[in-house]
């Protein structure tokens, strides 16, 4: 029994958390959610030389061969910076289908190709090619991505298919998104042709891994969200005064912090056991991914609502960067399920097995 | 990270485990304390049993005939303890709190004369440390120790001390000397409970259980030989003390969770199946408990690293408790009227109970209060308040 990170993983997460903090200050980060194209494109080559994107991709195919508790260590420091870019879109909910094609793990190791996940009503055969028609709704990323990992149901039942970008096609619109840093999109395939990746049934086993994967990951970016809102919140408690003394010296005050503080270390251990049962393929992976997400995402919820709290009307403002951290957290709680939903999967097998 | 067993925890595990099968006296299994006569009379073998098997003082170093294995052997035998829903041993206060206090401040004299009796349960320990007037406020304790001669003499009240009733011995925090800085002018004492002048009167709980008490002191003669450091650097000692009541506290905290997540999924099963609302409340009982064993595990890696317990140990304590309270009346809400029934040892009496006894979870052991202000100031580096 060892719950620690090797020195090697450490270093990974000091390196992710200090090019972060320089590559995206908080000016920069407003920048960015306020922009037109809503992320910093040049960024993602700088990802992959990193070897962020490669992190779990064999080296046989330009990867580092290492597994899912690296990846975990990026969600986290990705989360905390806000990051706004194809990474949980192309590593999480892509890369498990993407491994059917090492010549598109390549791609993805070198920084080539992004993609994201998205599903269509039907795919159909025309020759040696598959066409999909239908819409795929709250494609996350789906305006910045090369590719469509699409689920559509094919003559022997669901398999996942790959459309590649090109000439405008599949027709994509993006929505006005709550949290600009994370853009959802319609994705709308009329006959786009599209490449096979997995055949039922095994794509079934794929989407379940996905999934797991998914939710983790997105546990793991929670995690990150709520350890900013708690460093800034304690940051403004030591240096704002009132009363002739810090606000931090109020318990009304120092309590709320040490709840999140308490709520956060909870959630990052889910997210860490969830991250090494993925990791692992071990037997309770879908589980605890289940129980971090739902977790942590109503602790990144209340973090930075606490911290909200703390900071009074400034952190009310547009110009706070505390909102986008919010919204962010509040769209992973509404992603997939909400923690009830997931609560009744987890009391599903407690109560009824 | 690898959250598998290795090997050698892996057959530790397996041995304890069946040993625990067979060795668990059924009259203490999901026992409710030591108030008994007759739980007491079983607790003291089973103790001498626990030390015989060599399940005593497991990171205890060998020189003072522990086992000297590495804190994870301990974190594994209080997991598989919870898991046959068995008492720890009786000697808890020795194990945990004096004799690590002994070995890190005593002189080599009272090493030899204290820690063997500790880990054969010869001898029970209690602790004098809360009086009525000092209870998070530990330093502005105000019992009495003064050097007379070849001996001091106690003059004092302490109050909640586990064991009291049948301790043999007490570590005991007094006042040597007022002082500006209350912190100085403590001594720390290693007191005969037997001695003339020591009284205990039992404390009765809301529950009608008596498992702590009122320790009063009266011209107590104690020997120079029993100061433990120096006279006036009592709080250093305490202090190594107190942490040592947080080292694994969280794997003991965690398997009584794990025991009462169990009995509460049984409960719902058999009573309220298909409400939703229960089976939610059931499942965030359940990720609770996820959280703080893992939690434990990060604390217990941290603590193999550093030898330091971190701050996860007032983590675990803060969230136990309220865990606890949440649960066991989650738990009288499912058994609904009857609950207001304590008849027999069917289900309702036994939540009830539980449910009264949680009160005390969030005020024992640093109340929920004073470990919010510990992770405000010592972990997030937040101003002091006071």
């Amino acid at each position: 029994m060892d719950f620690s990170f090797t020195p090697e993983q450490d270093q990974l997460r000091t390196q992710a958390r200090s090019f972060l903090e320089k590559r995206f200050p908080a000016t920069r980060l407003a920048e960015i959610a306020m922009s037109e194209d809503g992320w910093d494109r040049a960024s993602w080559p700088e990802l992959a030389r990193l070897g962020w994107t490669g992190a779990s991709i064999a080296e046989a195919q330009g990867g580092a061969g290492l597994s899912f508790v690296e990846e975990a260590i990026v969600f986290e420091e990705l989360g905390r910076a806000l990051y706004a870019g194809p990474y949980f879109s192309t590593i999480a909910l892509a890369l498990p289908a993407l491994a059917c094609a090492p010549d598109l793990l390549a791609r993805v190791a070198s920084g080539g190709l992004t993609a994201t996940l998205a599903s269509a009503v039907e795919a159909r055969r025309a020759g040696d090619r598959w066409l999909l028609r239908g819409d795929g709704d709250l494609v996350p990323d789906a305006g910045w991505v090369d590719a469509f990992v699409v689920e559509a149901r094919g003559p022997d039942g669901i398999g996942l298919y790959l459309a590649e970008r090109h000439d405008a096609r599949p027709l994509i619109r993006v929505f006005d998104t709550v949290d600009t840093t994370r853009r959802l999109g319609r994705v709308t395939f009329e006959d786009d042709s599209a490449r096979l990746l997995a055949a039922p049934p095994a794509a079934a086993e794929i989407i379940g891994r996905t999934r797991r994967r998914a939710l983790a990951a997105l546990a793991l970016e929670a995690v990150g969200i709520a350890g900013f809102a708690l460093a800034v919140g304690v940051e403004h408690a030591k240096s704002r005064q009132q009363f002739g003394r810090p606000i931090g010296t109020y318990q009304a005050v120092s309590h709320k912090l040490a709840d999140t503080y308490v709520e956060t270390e909870l959630a990052r251990s889910l997210a860490y056991w969830a991250a090494w049962c993925i990791a692992e393929d071990d037997a309770q992976a879908e589980l605890a991914a289940s129980a971090a997400k739902a977790y942590a995402a109503e602790a990144a919820v209340a973090a930075c609502e606490r911290a909200m709290q703390v900071h009074g009307g400034m952190g009310f403002t547009w110009d706070h960067p505390l909102h986008r951290y919010y919204k962010r957290a509040l769209g992973i709680e509404s992603f997939d399920r909400s923690g009830a939903a997931h609560r009744a999967d987890i009391a599903q097998v407690l109560l009824d097995g | 990270m690898d959250l598998r067993d290795g090997p050698d925890e892996a057959a530790f595990r397996t041995t304890l485990r069946a040993w625990l099968e067979s060795n668990v006296p059924a009259g203490l299994r999901g026992f409710r304390g030591w108030s008994s006569p007759a739980a007491l009379a079983l607790g003291r073998d089973w103790s001498r049993r626990l030390a015989q098997a060599g399940y005593a003082g497991l990171t205890w170093p060998k020189e003072y005939g522990g086992a000297g294995q590495p804190w994870r052997y301990q974190a594994v035998y209080l997991e598989e303890l919870a898991r046959a829903e068995a008492p720890q041993h009786l000697g808890v206060i020795g194990l945990g709190m004096a004799g690590p206090t002994i070995i890190a401040h005593g002189r080599p004299d009272q090493k030899a004369r204290y820690l063997a009796k500790i880990l054969s349960a010869e001898e029970i320990w209690c602790q004098g440390f809360s009086e009525p007037g000092s209870g998070s406020d530990l330093a502005s304790v105000r019992t009495r120790v003064e050097l007379v001669g070849d001996h001091f003499l106690v003059n004092g009240q302490k109050v909640w001390s586990s064991y009291a009733q049948i301790a043999d011995r007490c570590i005991l925090l007094a006042r040597s000397a007022v002082t500006d800085e209350k912190h100085e002018g403590l001594t720390y004492l290693v007191v005969d409970m037997k001695s003339p002048g020591v009284e205990v009167r039992p404390l009765r709980q809301i529950t009608g259980e008596a498992e702590f008490n009122e320790i009063f002191f009266t011209d107590v003669a104690v020997p120079k030989d029993n100061l433990l450091g120096e006279i006036g650097g009592g709080w250093r000692v305490a202090m190594t003390t107190l942490s040592h009541e947080r080292g694994t506290f969280g794997f003991a905290l965690a398997g009584a969770l794990d025991v009462a997540v169990r009995k509460l999924v049984a409960l719902a099963r058999d009573r309220a199946g298909a409400d939703a609302l229960v089976r939610d409340r059931v499942a965030r009982e359940w990720i609770d408990l996820q959280a703080l064993r893992y939690t434990n595990y990060r604390a217990l890696a941290r603590l193999e690293r550093t030898g330091a317990p971190g701050p996860e140990g007032s983590v675990a304590k803060l969230r136990w408790s309220e865990a606890n309270q949440r649960l066991t009346k989650l738990a009288i809400e499912i058994v609904g009227q009857e609950s207001r029934v304590a008849d027999g040892d069917g289900a309702p009496a036994y939540w009830r109970y539980q449910q009264l006894r949680s009160r005390g979870n969030t005020i024992e052991a640093g109340t929920s209060e004073i470990l919010r202000n510990i992770i405000a100031e010592r972990v997030l580096g937040l101003p002091r308040s006071r």
